[in-house]
């Protein structure tokens, strides 16, 4: 039995800001269910009493002195945007006029 | 001076030449520039080379001696492009230099930026660059290894005199081997990932890619310590790796972790690993096996693990504040922007990691993927921390096989990510692991001997693969295009 179907991909997807559809939608569903297939063998490890490893240095609360220093320019990032009109970056419309 | 002549050699070699007054840097940056006009447009290294540009820059003072040191093109270099061979980041010029690129300048380093790689790091071939593949210079029908294949293919080729990449599963080690040169993942937090753009945070590491060893120690030297920019990079002072080349290799422990002697590899591989042991055995070095026992685990692991972290850090390409924005004309609002943008905008690889990467983080399979993932993860840093209570190295080849054929695997991705399966276990554990030349194939492809020790010791790892280094002849030989 496949583990993913090519629905939950599309959903996937949709979260993912993706759109899929057809004959990619069905590639994609396939090669994922394959890498999920063989991913299953974790679960024959036993990991009861282990604890996760999120991260392997072994520093929490990382802090440094608050000193103010200068910033890139509004004008230096503002410029790197598709479109923008200082001191905002522009976006397609999100709400609808009344 | 035929072309190709300055571009072949060492940073440290050419550093002396410098110093003794016998040539200039500017001879140097000129002929690996025409090294790159010849051989680039057939071996794709660089996605893109600004010759005006590089010359320009000021030569420098400093242990670096305004020599130019290639740049992957995910690491920020201010004000050039850096696409991570992706076209949503096309047109992109970084406002910025990374802490690594900061590093280099001021002791004196000039940058080749741009050298090609699978899009944003995704890959072990570099067939994942939206740009076009880059060519193993040892064998043109095949590919460099990857992620950072270009990196490695211009170090062998002398299209760099050395190069950055970054490893977050081998991609500094794998196309090491594969293009015959030095590479070195250091321990994670040993160098500063500021201007790095991000794949997998937890496992991400920038390293040097060299001719040789002691060029090798000269670029971590230049490019390693604390940087308060990020929390993560380890607040310890860094020991001086050139010094640390010239000490004592006798007694040191060596294992042979057994779960990467294993059926599947090449023949050739095989051989060369054995001559290798016995290599190190001549140097005092004592051999002894040792076991890793979760290490069939470790690409599982992985693949759960960096497209989790993958499919996070990517959500930041929405055509809102860099890179390329779909044209929509404002139909469908923002969603469809966002659609659009990232749809054109992502190649088949990343799309297929963002989508394995939310899926595994969703609701409902956390436990059973993500959690899952980062409890076996434990499990194989404690592998490596059992066998180094009784090792001070461990020694594996770096690839089961030497580079493989341009197409071959790009249609599987599970076979394309098995590729990688004994390099990952270094960056799920974060220890330092170097790949260095110990042979070659009867076909000629270079074979690829990857050195491990415990966080930190980079100084043991380079002295002993500099005694290696000394030893044998590998690293002396050139593929023929750059020779003939």
């Amino acid at each position: 039995m496949s583990l993913i179907t090519p629905e939950i991909v599309k959903h996937v997807a949709l979260l993912a800001r993706l759109r899929l559809e057809g004959a990619a939608l069905a590639q994609f569903a396939g090669q994922l269910d394959e890498i999920l297939e063989y991913v299953k063998q974790l679960g024959t490890v036993s990991t009861d009493q282990v604890a996760p490893t999120s991260h392997v240095l072994p520093l929490s609360n990382v802090q440094r002195s608050d000193e103010p220093a200068p910033s890139l320019p509004n004008q230096t990032v503002l410029a790197l945007a598709p479109t923008h009109r200082p001191p905002f970056v522009t976006v397609p419309k999100v709400i609808e006029s009344a | 001076m035929p072309t190709g002549e300055l571009a072949a050699q060492t940073l440290h070699e050419l550093r002396d030449l410098i110093q003794a007054g016998r040539i200039s840097a500017d001879e140097v940056v000129a002929d690996v520039l025409a090294c790159i006009e010849r051989s680039n447009p057939s071996m794709r290294a660089y996605l893109a080379v600004d010759a005006e540009r590089i010359r320009r820059q000021a030569a420098q003072d400093g242990p670096l001696a305004g020599l130019p040191i290639t740049i992957k093109d995910n690491i920020c270099v201010s004000g050039e492009e850096t696409t991570c061979a992706s076209r949503i980041l096309q047109g992109f010029r970084a406002p910025y230099d990374a802490t690594v690129i900061a590093r280099l300048r001021q002791q004196g380093a000039r940058l080749i930026p741009r050298a090609n790689m699978d899009e944003f790091a995704f890959g072990s071939s570099t067939e994942n660059s939206a740009f076009g593949p880059t060519r193993n210079p040892w064998a043109m029908d095949r590919v460099p290894g990857g992620s950072s294949g270009g990196s490695a293919a211009a170090v062998a080729a002398g299209l760099a005199i050395a190069a950055l990449g970054s490893d977050t599963g081998g991609s500094i080690r794998q196309p090491a081997s594969f293009c015959g040169v030095v590479g070195l993942k250091p321990t994670y937090g040993r160098v500063s990932r500021y201007g790095l753009v991000a794949f997998a945070s937890s496992l991400d590491q920038i390293g040097p890619l060299t001719k040789d060893v002691t060029d090798a120690a000269l670029v971590l030297s230049a490019i390693a310590g604390h940087d308060t920019r990020d929390s993560t990079s380890a607040p310890l002072p860094v020991p001086d790796y050139l010094a640390a080349l010239r000490g004592k290799v006798d007694g040191l422990r060596v294992g042979i972790p057994k779960e990467y002697l294993i059926e599947g590899i090449d023949p050739d591989v095989r051989q060369a690993i054995d001559a290798a042991i016995k290599a190190c055995e001549r140097l005092g070095m004592r051999t002894e096996p040792v076991s890793l026992p979760h290490t069939s685990y470790a690409v599982a692991t992985y693949y759960i693990i960096a497209t989790a972290e993958a499919s996070s850090n990517l959500a930041r390409y929405d055509g809102v504040k860099y890179g390329f924005r779909a044209s929509t004309n404002g139909e469908g609002g923002l969603l469809e922007m966002y659609l659009r943008t990232r749809t054109d905008g992502f190649g088949a690889e990343p799309k297929r990691r963002i989508l394995l990467g939310t899926y595994v983080l969703s609701h409902g399979y956390y436990d059973a993927y993500y959690l899952k993932g980062l409890k076996v993860r434990t499990l194989i840093k404690q592998d490596f921390d059992r066998a180094f209570e009784r090792c001070d190295l461990l020694l594996t080849p770096t690839a089961p096989s030497p580079a493989f054929r341009i197409g071959e695997k790009l249609d599987d991705p599970l076979q394309m990510y098995l590729s990688d399966i004994f390099t990952i276990s270094a960056n799920l554990a974060g220890v330092p692991a170097l790949s260095m030349p110990c042979g070659f194939t009867g076909a000629g492809l270079p074979v690829g001997l990857q050195l491990l020790a415990p966080p930190f010791k980079e100084d043991v790892l380079l002295r002993a693969a500099f005694a290696y280094e000394q030893a044998t002849e590998w690293h002396r030989r050139k593929p023929a295009m750059t020779t003939g």
